[in-house]
């Protein structure tokens, strides 16, 4: 695979605050690549600095071998957290607006098929439902038949069908051979759908790698969970260095007959005990100390 | 390029055109205005008695007494020249020449018989002869007068909040940003909006002009071409300004601030309610600074006098050298985000 998109020692500054400081990684031709952070990480400038929306302070952007330029422009698709769309506009008459930005267009008919926004066509955007904006908003993205699209949170605010729908879409996309970038809260959707993920923190990236070599380069051990009122706090700390959150208690283990053991000694009930392996919100608060949403 | 340009300048006009309570305030406004002048001004001048003056009108006592009669308004004039039409058109009611003692009435103005009584009354005992002379002319009502200027407003307000608060929300709400991330470059944006509102404007102010023509019969003695290039020129230059003011602000309080600091003062100083001969010297002079006095001048010149292009080429390149100027600065300080 070739190297689509080159981020070399990015920095963006705003006055005292460095929102992006020193970031470098390379995006793979055809790759989902997942840039995870909680709030004010510094990931949606450093996304918009890839778009070209912002100028770095420092460092540089080259995609395929080149600055970002017309042809970039020309190539991209890029969907935004928040985006507003000219008002009292029809879907269809903003597709079609779109359409003709771009030098090569998909068939605005074959989108609105793809993306269902036929019950919709002829509705004005401020009267869309959040998800059929999303739907609306992805389908613009894609209306250049884009070489790499940029989803900056794309699911924030769905609900869960709209969100899976999403991640059918975008999976869509990227087996037609786009490369895809995203950001996202959700570590479930960074997992379903990235092949590399960097984490992000501080403005800067604190690990980057695909996330089962991620997990397996930080954990040998499984989580086993347990309801907090099933194993008291005070015993749970002392016995089992049980951290608790999101009201259960999680005990680290690296062999499980022995944790069930040592439970059934102090008379812990199991009925409600669950194994998990580790996943990426545990490995952001190993690497953060935080909790990964906001 | 004109792919894009044509696509925004579609989107722009479809968003005007369907944004019914601006369309609808944009034509209502002038309407109601040419509607309240009609009746509230028909066949009368808003000052009751004007003269014009020329020479030194302290030169004799006759002379200064007639020019400290009350309620009466005095206007200077270089010389007969630019003041005799005005007398023609029943704009003044008498026009004096104080170093000659020869002055000049309209015979079918009341307002100039009036006149007339009270310059012989004042002149009754003076030693000097007053020579009388006719001139002969159609009256121009205040209507016929204002009419230019409100046009001429109508357009500032459509070009200066249609491009200024337009582009300032889109950048607000991020239409600005969607719209960089497109291969549109901001000279292709710019030039839409431009054309958008430019088409705009001047297909709701010929509905207006030719709606209220039906009504009231304007008068109007130039060409309908020459006055459409003034219109259009000034609305250039109008939009432009609107351009500078939105180039890089954000915030729809701060620009709606700076949108009105402009146009107010045009509103009031630019010649359109009332005529500005005889208003104070710097004010004469800072409204040369405004383009809306050199649109609503050339349009009313048009209208009234029925002059041609050549000779409003003064304001017209004015209005030219103005338009390219902020158009240039508009362009360059103009920022997406």
């Amino acid at each position: 695979m070739s190297i689509i998109l080159q981020v070399s020692n990015l920095v963006k500054k705003f006055g005292a605050l460095t929102a992006v400081n020193d970031v470098s990684f390379d995006i793979q031709q055809g790759s989902c690549f997942g840039l995870l952070g909680p709030n004010g990480a510094g990931k949606t400038t450093t996304i918009e600095l890839m778009e070209g929306i912002k100028t770095p302070d420092d460092g540089t952007i080259l995609y395929q071998g080149e600055p970002l330029d017309r042809r970039f422009r020309n190539e991209a698709g890029i969907m935004f957290q928040n985006t507003a769309l000219q008002e009292f506009v029809t879907v269809r008459e903003t597709l079609v607006q779109f359409s003709r930005f771009y030098a090569h267009s998909a068939d605005v008919d074959k989108l609105v098929e793809r993306y269902a926004l036929g019950e919709f066509l002829n509705r004005d955007t401020r009267k869309l439902s959040g998800g059929q904006k999303q739907r609306l908003l992805l389908a613009i993205a894609l209306i250049n038949r884009p070489k790499i699209l940029f989803l900056d949170e794309p699911t924030t605010g769905l609900d869960p069908q709209s969100r899976r729908n999403l991640w059918e879409q975008v999976r869509e996309v990227k087996a037609e051979g786009a490369t895809v970038l995203l950001t996202t809260h959700y570590m479930e959707e960074a997992y379903e759908l990235c092949d590399e993920i960097a984490i992000m923190d501080h403005g800067r990236i604190i690990a980057h790698d695909a996330p089962d070599t991620l997990l397996a380069q930080h954990f040998n051990d499984v989580v086993v969970q347990l309801d907090e009122n099933d194993l008291p706090a005070e015993l749970g700390a002392a016995e089992f260095m049980a951290t608790y959150r999101q009201g259960s208690a999680h005990i680290l283990s690296n062999d499980v007959n022995k944790t069930v053991e040592h439970l059934l000694s102090f008379d812990i009930p199991l009925n409600r005990l669950r194994i998990r392996a580790r996943d990426l919100e545990d490995l952001f608060l190993e690497l953060t100390g935080k909790e990964l949403r906001p | 390029m004109w792919k894009r340009i044509y696509a925004l300048f579609v989107a722009r006009n479809t968003e005007f055109i369907r944004d019914r309570s601006s369309l609808g305030w944009n034509l209502v406004l002038p309407v109601l205005m040419i509607f309240v002048f009609s009746y509230a001004f028909t066949n009368e001048n808003p000052e009751k008695f004007k003269v014009g003056v020329i020479g030194d009108t302290q030169a004799s006592e006759a002379s200064t007494m007639f020019t400290a009669t009350r309620f009466i308004k005095f206007v200077e004039f270089e010389n007969t020249v630019d003041s005799l039409g005005k007398v023609e058109r029943h704009q003044v009611d008498l026009l004096f020449d104080a170093n000659s003692y020869r002055y000049w009435i309209n015979q079918t103005s009341p307002n100039g018989y009036i006149v007339e009584k009270l310059l012989i009354a004042a002149f009754a005992n003076a030693p000097q002869r007053l020579i009388k002379n006719l001139v002969e002319g159609d009256e121009v009502r205040y209507l016929d007068w204002v009419m230019p200027g409100i046009i001429a407003m109508n357009i500032m307000w459509s070009a200066l909040f249609g491009i200024g608060y337009v582009i300032v929300r889109y950048r607000k709400f991020g239409v600005l940003k969607r719209l960089r991330a497109t291969p549109v470059s901001a000279m292709e944006f710019l030039t839409a909006h431009i054309m958008s509102r430019l088409w705009l404007v001047v297909a709701e102010n010929t509905l207006i002009y030719v709606g209220m023509d039906y009504f009231v019969n304007f008068r109007m003695l130039g060409s309908y071409l020459d006055l459409l290039i003034v219109f259009m020129l000034g609305c250039i230059c109008l939009i432009c300004c609107g351009l500078v003011i939105a180039a890089r602000i954000s915030s729809e309080e701060v620009a709606n601030g700076l949108l009105n600091l402009l146009s107010w003062p045009m509103m009031f100083l630019s010649g359109i309610w009332f005529s500005l001969e005889g208003a104070h010297p710097w004010m004469q002079k800072f409204a040369l600074v405004l383009p809306l006095t050199h649109v609503t001048a050339a349009a009313r010149e048009i209208m009234i006098d029925g002059a041609g292009l050549m000779q409003v080429a003064d304001h017209l390149v004015i209005l030219g050298i103005t338009s390219m100027v902020l158009l240039v600065i508009g362009a360059w300080i103009f920022r997406w985000e």
